[in-house]
């Protein structure tokens, strides 16, 4: 039952884009189209449950005073495991993502569910927190990525819903923004009924 | 010329928040107050001129001679956390003055994306030292740029009238959008 809870708050109630609005420049930057989002989305979640696992399991042995610098470096060992792997077998979409697969080290998401909640619990809890908040994290990338795609190209995951070109600006930059802002007001809507 | 060009573009062109979204969680989240937006622009510029200077000499002259670039992430991560501490502890001492204006921000800035960014930018991009330090300058005061400009935006957006479910947030990352598609204006500048 707890267990449950502590996988089903991350996707919602403390879903850590759309309500705790961390974590924004992965979420900006990478949700231009469906895929890519979901792609962003999955590198995250593996982080953070390779991060909380790993931190949990080494709570009692990390001294209390560098817990942070010990978390960044077991955060980004698990980063550059990503990296290597997306690099080797996910090429194309490695190159899309660029830049910021090295930057989830500065998400922080993983950083925040590292102090708030591996370094205290047990390590299947953690282990549960993690892929729950990183499947909370990959829901809003891919609606937003689906929203995005949608409007500006009239597609959904490569699939053709609207012909003609759409609304070029909500590819580009300034419709990140602007996407991201009317969904974070229909949630808070929702969340007030 | 050349240096130029690198300033305009990352100033400008590419701006660092508007279009490339790095460091958008401090462009939220400091841009209440003019002032606070101008400390934080201060010590963000700082912070990555100092950062992608170390990061560059560390990458060519010890990453690549033992051929572990791919330990790029873990390496300048750690630098830039160690050099920001550093940076507070010595302000702190020598320059009184300067710590109260900057020193709040400091411990705040190891996780603006922004910083490692922009060192890991300047190795892709395959920049010379001198380069890549006019290139991080700038790209720090495109942050302050857009940092400042959101700040005046949002004093003035306090007495506005916000229907209920777009306080907040929603309403900044709107008036975000807006400054990103004034900037997009620069497009094709250089």
């Amino acid at each position: 039952m707890n267990q449950l809870k502590n996988f089903t708050k991350g996707l919602l109630k403390e879903n850590p884009i759309l309500v705790l609005v961390l974590g924004m420049c992965p979420t900006l930057a990478t949700t231009s189209s469906a895929l890519n989002g979901l792609g962003m989305g999955l590198a995250t979640t593996f982080v953070l449950l390779g991060s909380n696992v790993f931190i949990s399991l080494l709570k009692n042995v990390i001294p209390d005073k560098v817990r942070i610098p010990a978390f960044i470096v077991i955060i980004a060992t698990f980063v550059t495991i990503v990296d290597l792997m997306m690099q080797a077998y996910v090429p194309s979409l490695y190159s899309t993502l660029g830049i910021f697969i090295p930057l989830i080290v500065v998400n922080c998401i993983v950083l925040g569910r590292a102090e708030a909640f591996a370094s205290k619990n047990t390590v299947l809890s953690s282990a549960v927190d993690g892929i729950g908040m990183g499947i909370g994290f990959t829901l809003a990338l891919g609606v937003l990525g689906a929203i995005r795609e949608l409007l500006g190209n009239g597609s959904i995951l490569g699939h053709k819903f609207i012909n003609g070109d759409g609304i070029i600006l909500f590819i580009l930059a300034p419709g990140a923004f602007i996407a991201l802002g009317y969904l974070m007001a229909v949630i808070n809507k929702i969340k007030k009924v | 010329m050349e240096y130029i060009l690198i300033i305009i573009s990352a100033i400008f062109v590419n701006n660092v928040v508007l279009s490339q979204f790095l460091g958008v969680c401090p462009f939220l989240g400091v841009s209440n107050k003019v002032q606070t937006a101008l400390g934080m622009a201060g010590a963000v510029t700082f912070v990555i001129v100092l950062a992608t200077m170390v990061t560059y000499i560390i990458h060519t002259y010890v990453l690549v001679p033992l051929h572990i670039e791919f330990m790029q992430t873990i390496t300048f991560i750690l630098v830039i956390a160690s050099l920001v501490q550093m940076v507070e502890i010595i302000l702190k001492k020598i320059s009184q003055p300067l710590y109260q204006a900057l020193g709040i921000f400091l411990p705040l800035i190891t996780t603006n994306c922004a910083v490692l960014g922009v060192s890991i930018l300047v190795i892709k991009k395959n920049l010379s030292l001198m380069m890549g330090i006019t290139y991080g300058a700038a790209t720090a005061i495109g942050f302050g740029l857009a940092l400042v400009l959101l700040a005046g935006i949002r004093e003035q957006l306090e007495l506005a009238d916000i229907p209920k479910g777009m306080q907040g947030v929603p309403i900044l990352l709107i008036t975000a959008g807006i400054l990103a598609m004034a900037f997009m204006g620069f497009t094709g500048l250089v």
